[in-house]
């Protein structure tokens, strides 16, 4: 296990590290020097200059990538040229918003897909499954931030029942905080479980076709604990390398949504980052969401080796 | 062999859309610049058929072109993540555990952290937004999943008896994959190939959502969504009939997948 | 009374009849052999005893357990029947545990599923059922997982299972086809002597005469879905009054017709001092395992016009042996010659390649489902470089030389049985009239009629083209009856060679030894009485 563990956490720093480069390295081939980049062609010289100084852009790319990762090591992202402060402190900011509006959807769509693709999986050909499946199919087709505006439309303008956007802050307290979140982490959870279900269903299928379901229920098991017994955790094996994917993409997605619902996270961070030329901020946000994404995937392999004791011995 | 039913639903659906946007290279009900103020935020029904936006653009006309754009962009996001990620899948299947094996199933992990979206990010940070830009971000992606899923098949191939008997028969790797592998895969590749296109399609959405796919006044679907969100409650049919072309759109291609899938996947069809 | 009764048993499944009017009764402590060839019905028949059909079956008939009406039973009444009073072992240990699940918990289960025992309890009687089936406490911890076992030790847990809560009767479908031969003597002692201290019954479905043989004291054929003889092992043996039972016994010991052959050819392969070694991962960061020698230092011969056999269990080695001589894997020591040319992995010349093809056992997988059989067995053809002018006419010679008709050239691979595909596969192997076919166990998938048939197509396709075949098998029986000599693998070695019929009666090498006793036989007396048939 230990070993096992060690050989993932290797291949986790190897790919934190070629995707460092790879940021880094986009961003270095900028049209044109980096400074006159950021300030916009009608800026002075001297503006220019003093960026180029702040920015350390005398000094060699090499150089400058070696002092941008040794200080993400420590906590320090630089500083923004718009907002002028520390980028860690915006991050620190805006990931109270994102990080738990991801978890939260997370959270929904597995409580939603987990049990609903096992109820088609028992009822497979029956009324039931075609109609999880249809359902399921428009769920997979639904692109995200149509369905948070069609929830906004109906849960918010038509009901009143949500706010149709802006959040008040954890210090409003919990549960007016999760309140602002519940519409967009619906939306982004809800297109996600339809996935998770279709995977989830597929999977106890093809596990309640195993020879070893077969052995147990020559032992005596009934069908029901067949399958509370032995096909639950065989099949969830496969579904947890879809959270795993999802979640990355969750974070993404979750981006778009904030969009929507004017929540002030990463995603809004990055737009204004973008539109505001402020390359230092787009470059940190995006290496906190790819660390998060691979990160999350490091856990998920973690957590294969304590369901499945083949992947313990393997390196 | 008889067709199942899906095949047929989401052909049809898919159908609709190619004809419409291919329609719109030479004919659209309206110019889709053209601006009727009189006529803004008309209702679907009478001479424009399914409304007009905030700024009198006839609606038809723009998810016709609209079309045009999602398909573009998703068939050469496909097409590149094929023509690049098949032949890199069958090299690293057919010399398993060599240089470019590793690559792959090391570049597999980098992808899962680089999603479309943050891969556009990072090209809109530099050249600014254009639909270029969506196709790399979404082309960058399937590259690693078509050689993934190419490897996948082919892997399981070449331990077949079939193939050591080429192999005996003295034939080299390159000419044993496409003689024997890639034809045999091609099922496989026509599945994922809908599923990718369907995936682009949403992407591209999402990318001219936020601004960084195609740029006005190029119309596309996800573009048509922004700028109805704040008119959602003034005139609805500007965010349900573009959010409406994307869902029937993918839904046909993704029910033309899983129909293919089950004809084309000998193990699921001795399952049934 | 009797313990099984079976009357009327007819099944079908999805419209298809599977089963027809099979009747036979068991009676208590008594094994009885349910033999037939694959799709005869026989697993079908033990399902239906266990109501454990594949959805869409109809069943109709009685199967009655100690005058029970099994058929009439809920399915709740079923669940106490099974793992209770009816115990079932499957044909493939490596996938009938579940993986995630220890064997202890595994063995347990069927105590605490019945109720009849609380975790710990059951857990100690586990322990027990565990001890009993040779998997004692020293090595095998409650908490082993499945995947850390072989084959057979994962078998033993099955039994153990299986007979944790001593049931009348014990169902065994098959249990050692997917084992080697010693593990399987050892899998059929265990048997024995689970039912003589339980005074279990045991119906043991195979399609080996030679295991229903050792072990049964009834018997029943099967063919088609119904039983077309049954009576007392020996006698029904002795006599076999079916036409159907003579074919069957006449195929399983079939020795083809085999030419005389004139002593000390010249070779036409030879292997020496072979070596292929494979690295193995690392185990720390620091230290990595001296590499796997998979061959080790291996010497054979095949000389022209004669057969020879290369026997040895599985992960022996032959398989790795074999793909060397084929030019497919690279050596780190000695050398393979192929009529005195070098073959050295990617470098064989298409002149040399030519003179050596190969027949694998798989039928199915062997070739390429897209291709019409012409372009199948002609996939050799462009090693002749424009040396085979009359195309058509090699495809169709190649066609009737194996049995075939020309016109079968147009069809596919799907549109034929698995013995036409071997067939087929010798037609390829053919088609260039190599020197030397490797039949790497080419037979081994076959039903034993069909086996026979192929064996006498290899013979006589020898004698009329000259051919020398290396025999790849762990089939001791054919190997016996089609080899001029025989070489016996162990760990990468060759233990003992020499002319087939001397190491078979005079075995040298104690692996050998046990090799020859482990395999199960019909015993002699029983063969000589009927002469006839084929």
């Amino acid at each position: 296990m230990l070993r096992y563990a060690a050989t993932r956490l290797g291949s986790l720093v190897l790919s934190l590290w070629v995707a460092s480069i790879v940021i880094f390295f986009t961003l270095e081939i900028v049209p044109g020097d980096p400074a006159t980049f950021m300030l916009g062609l009608e800026a002075s010289p001297e503006s220019v200059d003093a960026l180029r100084r702040e920015l350390g852009l005398d000094e060699a790319p090499i150089t400058r990538y070696l002092s941008w990762v040794t200080g993400m090591l420590i906590g320090d992202f630089g500083t923004s040229y718009t907002y002028r402060v520390p980028v860690g402190e915006l991050i620190a900011a805006r990931i109270t918003v994102s990080l738990p509006l991801t978890l939260y959807a997370m959270a929904l769509a597995a409580v939603i897909a987990l049990p609903v693709g096992m109820i088609a999986a028992a009822r497979r050909g029956t009324l039931a499954d075609v109609a999880i499946m249809g359902v399921t199919q428009v769920g997979i087709a639904l692109p995200n931030f149509w369905f948070a505006m069609l929830l906004v439309f109906f849960f918010a303008i038509g009901l009143g029942w949500f706010s149709a956007g802006g959040f008040p802050g954890w210090e409003a307290g919990l549960g007016a905080g999760l309140k602002a979140l519940t519409l967009p982490a619906l939306a982004l959870g809800l297109t996600q479980a339809a996935i998770m279900s279709r995977v989830m269903r597929s999977s106890m299928l093809e596990t309640l076709g195993q020879d070893y379901i077969r052995t147990a229920r020559a032992k005596g098991l009934s069908h029901a604990q067949v399958t509370r017994r032995h096909a639950m955790r065989n099949a969830l094996i496969p579904v947890m390398t879809i959270v795993g994917l999802q979640f990355s993409f969750l974070l993404a997605n979750a981006i778009i949504i904030e969009n929507v619902f004017f929540l002030p996270g990463l995603g809004r961070l990055i737009f204004q980052g973008i539109t505001q030329r402020d390359l230092v901020v787009v470059e940190s946000t995006v290496m906190l969401l790819v660390f998060t994404a691979i990160t999350v995937n490091f856990l998920v392999d973690l957590a294969y080796a304590a369901i499945d004791p083949r992947l313990r011995r393997r390196g | 062999m008889r067709l199942p039913v899906s095949i047929w639903i989401g052909a049809a659906l898919t159908t609709i859309f190619v004809i419409g946007a291919l329609v719109s290279l030479v004919w659209t009900p309206f110019d889709v610049t053209d601006l009727d103020i009189q006529a803004r935020m008309a209702p679907p029904g009478g001479a424009h058929l399914l409304g007009t936006d905030h700024l009198g653009r006839d609606i038809l006309s723009m998810v016709m072109v609209g079309a045009r754009t999602s398909i573009a962009v998703a068939i050469v996001a496909v097409v590149v993540g094929m023509v690049v990620g098949v032949p890199l899948g069958l090299h690293a299947a057919a010399n398993r555990g060599g240089l470019i094996d590793d690559i792959i199933m090391r570049g597999n992990d980098l992808v899962l952290a680089f999603p479309p979206l943050v891969v556009a990010i990072l090209i809109t940070a530099v050249y600014g937004p254009s639909a270029l830009n969506a196709i790399l971000a979404i082309a960058l992606i399937n590259i690693p999943v078509f050689a993934r899923v190419t490897r996948g098949g082919a892997l399981s191939l070449w331990t077949l008896d079939y193939i050591l008997a080429a192999r005996v028969a003295g034939k080299g790797k390159i000419r044993i994959s496409a003689e024997h592998i890639l034809p045999n895969i091609a099922n496989l590749l026509i599945v994922q190939g809908t599923i990718s296109f369907s995936l682009g399609i949403i992407a591209e959405a999402g990318l001219s959502y936020v601004g960084l796919g195609a740029q006005p006044p190029v119309p596309s679907w996800g573009r048509m969504l922004a700028e109805s969100q704040t008119l959602i409650s003034l005139a609805p049919h500007m965010a349900v009939i573009p959010g409406l072309a994307i869902v029937f759109m993918v839904l046909g291609l993704n029910l033309m997948g899983d129909g293919l899938r089950d004809v084309l996947d000998p193990r699921l069809r001795r399952d049934r | 009374m009797s313990l099984l009764s079976v009357r009327d048993l007819t099944l079908s499944i999805n419209g298809t009849s599977i089963l027809r009017d099979v009747a036979f009764e068991m009676r208590e402590g008594d094994v009885f052999g349910l033999v037939g060839e694959s799709g005869s019905g026989k697993s079908m028949t033990a399902l239906s005893v266990m109501q454990l059909l594949p959805s869409g079956a109809q069943v109709s008939g009685h199967t009655a357990l100690a005058g029970r009406d099994l058929l009439a039973l809920s399915e709740a009444d079923m669940c106490e029947i099974r793992g209770g009073e009816i115990g079932m072992i499957f044909q493939e240990p490596m996938t009938a545990l579940n993986p995630v699940q220890t064997i202890g918990d595994q063995v347990a289960e069927t105590l605490m599923v019945h109720g009849v025992a609380d975790r710990a309890e059951a857990l100690r009687v586990a322990r027990d059922r565990l001890d009993r089936v040779g998997l004692t406490a020293d090595r095998f911890k409650l908490d082993r997982y499945p995947h850390e076992l072989s084959g057979g030790q994962r078998q033993r847990v099955c039994i153990a299972m299986a007979v944790a809560l001593r049931p009348r009767l014990l169902i065994a479908d098959e249990p050692t086809t997917a084992l080697d031969v010693t593990t399987q003597a050892q899998i059929l002692d265990l048997l024995r002597g689970l039912v003589a201290d339980e005074g279990m019954g045991l119906l043991l479905i195979t399609h080996d005469l030679a295991v229903v043989s050792g072990l049964a004291d009834h018997v029943a054929v099967m063919k088609d879905g119904a039983i077309v003889e049954a009576g007392r092992t020996e006698s029904l043996f002795r006599t076999r009054a079916h036409p159907y039972t003579q074919a069957l016994f006449a195929a399983s010991s079939h020795a083809p017709v085999r030419p005389p052959r004139a002593a000390a050819a010249a070779p036409v392969l030879e292997v020496r001092d072979v070596v292929r070694a494979y690295p193995l991962s690392r185990t720390g960061f620091f230290q990595r395992p001296p590499p796997l020698r998979a061959v080790d230092g291996v010497n054979l011969i095949v000389g022209e016009g004669e057969s020879v056999g290369l026997v040895g269990e599985s992960g022996c080695g032959k398989s790795t042996l074999t793909r060397a001589i084929l030019g497919l894997e690279s050596l780190q020591g000695g050398e393979i010659r192929l009529g005195g040319a070098p073959v050295v992995a990617g470098r064989v010349p298409a002149a040399l390649r030519r003179r050596m093809q190969v027949v694998f056992q798989d039928p199915f997988g062997s070739f390429n489902p897209r291709h019409r059989v012409a372009r199948l067995i002609t996939e050799p053809f462009h090693l002749a470089e424009g040396a085979v002018p009359e195309r058509e006419e090699a495809i169709d010679q190649a066609l009737l030389d194996v049995g075939l008709n020309p016109d079968d050239k147009h069809k596919y691979i799907h549109e034929f049985s698995g013995g036409q595909r071997q067939r087929i596969a010798i037609a390829r192997a053919l088609i260039l009239r190599p020197d030397l076919i490797v039949l790497d166990e080419a037979v081994s998938a076959l039903d034993v009629r069909v086996r026979a048939q192929i064996l006498d197509l290899l013979s006589d396709l020898q004698e009329r083209y000259g051919l020398s075949y290396l025999f790849i098998s762990h089939d001791l029986s054919v190997v016996r009856v089609v080899t001029d000599r025989v070489y016996v693998m162990k760990a990468g070695k060759i233990v003992e060679d020499g002319p087939t019929e001397a190491v078979f009666e005079r075995p040298d090498h104690p692996y050998t030894r046990a090799l020859i006793a482990a395999a199960p036989r019909i015993p002699e007396a029983w063969q000589g009485d009927r002469k006839f048939g084929t």
